[in-house]
């Protein structure tokens, strides 16, 4: 955690008219938002809405017409920010003989992994787990882990180095409370510390409340946009999510 | 060439040894076993098996095209054929993820009927049969020599791409955030498993180069818990399969490859025991 962000307006997404087409379906309709660093954002709507579409366009893994923009505080555009990513879950073979070390390395150096780490590569993801409290999983295999220890050496992946944009796709499915807490803690304090922006998809409302500064309910389109208890209020929201925001 | 034949000799004090076509065999499978091994790493955490099945039967209608074409040696047909299948069936891959599985057993089989079809025509299949199980004992100094150098083309390409190929095996989206060029990569990587592919098919064969493709990793992940001693245990049974099935054959008077192919289901379930025992 290397990078420290100068203060809040320094780094904003801007998404303008974004439309995301396949074939003859519509996936998101006109989309316009903006994430500013130091907020947390959170991406709520039912399933099938397009949460998961937008994510994956702004990794550039889909085509789309419209704008997206990482502007620094004084409209200049960062050519190449840097996004830090932590999936929903990962589906890949459990069985495959990858570390926690492995994997960690491979994210951030052509250095192929097979070959022997350096002794200093190892200290630094050591350091990079230890601020999550999961120093103690790195020579596990990746298959191994508990749902919460796989989330936060995600995290701990997505943080090095510090992105401009901290993107969490439902990143509490499966996870402990113990493991939920350090998580979010984590969280609060790299938006208060350091500024980032970060976009939460997540259906746990009550998590939302508690930690997001600014909710977005999408369905194609952006259908209502504010601070959280103005968008809980909304007739739209309460269309989507029923008497769930009763509890909250 | 010399120089390695008499290494041969003093190494092993077998009659085998003694004729050339052995050493010749004996040199093809030792570059042959690590190529694969690298190659089948990354083919197994792709889950990519059905994938070089299908590249594998895919020779067939390459070597009809060159038939066709009249080519002296269809390789040059076999490798644009295998490139350009493979190539269409990442693609079709990435548009479709329902049902892959059934997409590429679709190309597979039509890839192997048109070749055959072409190929049967007035009841001349029999001349192409060899291609079914190969024959490693014709290979020629000057076809070690092209195999030698794809290893070392892929060894050095291996070492550019491996930890991005790794990403993407465990997750697209997040090989994507890292600015991981997925399509590219995935490219470059079966470009590579086709040339290795049809390059060896004429010795290890059509019903057996998939085998010997996946068989040695399949049995390091039985046992592996990291990258490296993964990469490393697919090398050692892929060697230790190739050479003793080779031996083995000559003595038998068997198929080299088929007696390979049974070595490493043997270090398969050998290793998929160990799993248990230590589970």
């Amino acid at each position: 955690m290397n990078k420290i962000h100068n203060s809040c307006g320094l780094c904003k997404i801007d998404i303008k008219n974004l439309t995301v087409t396949s074939g003859s379906d519509t996936l998101l309709d006109n989309i316009n938002l903006d994430f500013h660093c130091g907020q947390l954002t959170a991406l709520i709507g039912k399933n099938g809405a397009g949460k998961t579409t937008l994510i994956k366009t702004i990794l550039g893994e889909r085509n789309f017409t419209g704008n997206i923009s990482y502007k620094e505080h004084n409209e200049k555009d960062i050519k190449r920010p840097i996004i830090g990513y932590v999936p929903q879950q990962l589906s890949f073979d459990k069985n495959t003989p990858v570390s926690v070390l492995d994997f960690m390395i491979a994210t951030n150096s052509n250095r192929p992994v097979w070959l022997f780490h350096k002794k200093s590569q190892r200290e630094k993801i050591k350091e990079q787990l230890e601020k999550l409290n999961c120093s103690h999983v790195i020579d596990r295999k990746l298959g191994d882990l508990s749902g919460g220890e796989l989330q936060r050496v995600l995290l701990a992946t997505a943080l090095e180095p510090m992105p401009d944009f901290l993107i969490l796709d439902e990143p509490v499915s499966g996870v402990d409370v113990n493991g939920l807490d350090i998580f979010y803690k984590t969280v609060s304090e790299l938006r208060d510390n350091y500024h980032i922006a970060i976009l939460l998809v997540s259906h746990d409302l009550s998590l939302i409340k508690k930690y997001a500064d600014k909710v977005v309910l999408l369905d194609k389109t952006v259908i209502e946009s504010g601070d959280v208890d103005t968008v809980f209020k909304t007739d739209a929201f309460k269309k989507t999510f029923g008497f769930m925001d009763l509890e909250v | 060439m010399e120089f390695i034949y008499k290494i041969f000799e003093i190494l092993l004090p077998f009659d085998f040894i003694t004729y050339d076509f052995m050493k010749n065999a004996l040199l093809g499978t030792i570059i042959v076993s690590p190529l694969f091994a690298f190659l089948g790493t990354m083919a197994v955490n792709n889950k990519m098996a059905f994938f070089s099945d299908a590249l594998g039967h895919s020779a067939f209608t390459g070597i009809a095209l060159g038939v066709l074409l009249g080519l002296k040696n269809p390789l040059i047909s076999m490798l644009v054929f295998g490139i350009f299948l493979s190539l269409i069936i990442t693609k079709v891959k990435s548009i479709n993820t329902a049902s892959t599985d059934t997409i590429i057993s679709v190309f597979s089989s039509l890839s192997m009927a048109i070749g055959i079809v072409i190929l049967s025509k007035n009841g001349g299949f029999s001349k192409y049969s060899s291609y079914l199980i190969g024959d490693i004992l014709t290979v020629t100094p000057r076809e070690i020599l092209i195999i030698f150098v794809v290893l070392i083309f892929t060894i050095a390409i291996w070492y550019k791409i491996y930890n991005k190929l790794l990403i993407i095996s465990i997750n697209t989206s997040l090989a994507s955030s890292r600015s991981i060029k997925t399509v590219l990569i995935e490219n470059i990587f079966v470009i590579l498993v086709a040339i290795a592919v049809m390059l060896s098919i004429k010795w290890i064969g059509i019903l057996t180069i998939n085998s010997m493709l996946i068989l040695p990793s399949a049995s390091a992940r039985n046992i592996s818990r990291n990258s490296r001693s993964y990469l490393l245990t697919t090398i050692v049974i892929s060697l230790i399969s190739g050479i003793l099935g080779l031996i083995l054959s000559y003595y038998m008077d068997t198929s080299a490859s088929a007696t390979m192919v049974l070595i490493s289901s043997i270090f398969f379930f050998l290793t998929l025991a160990i799993r248990k025992i230590r589970a």
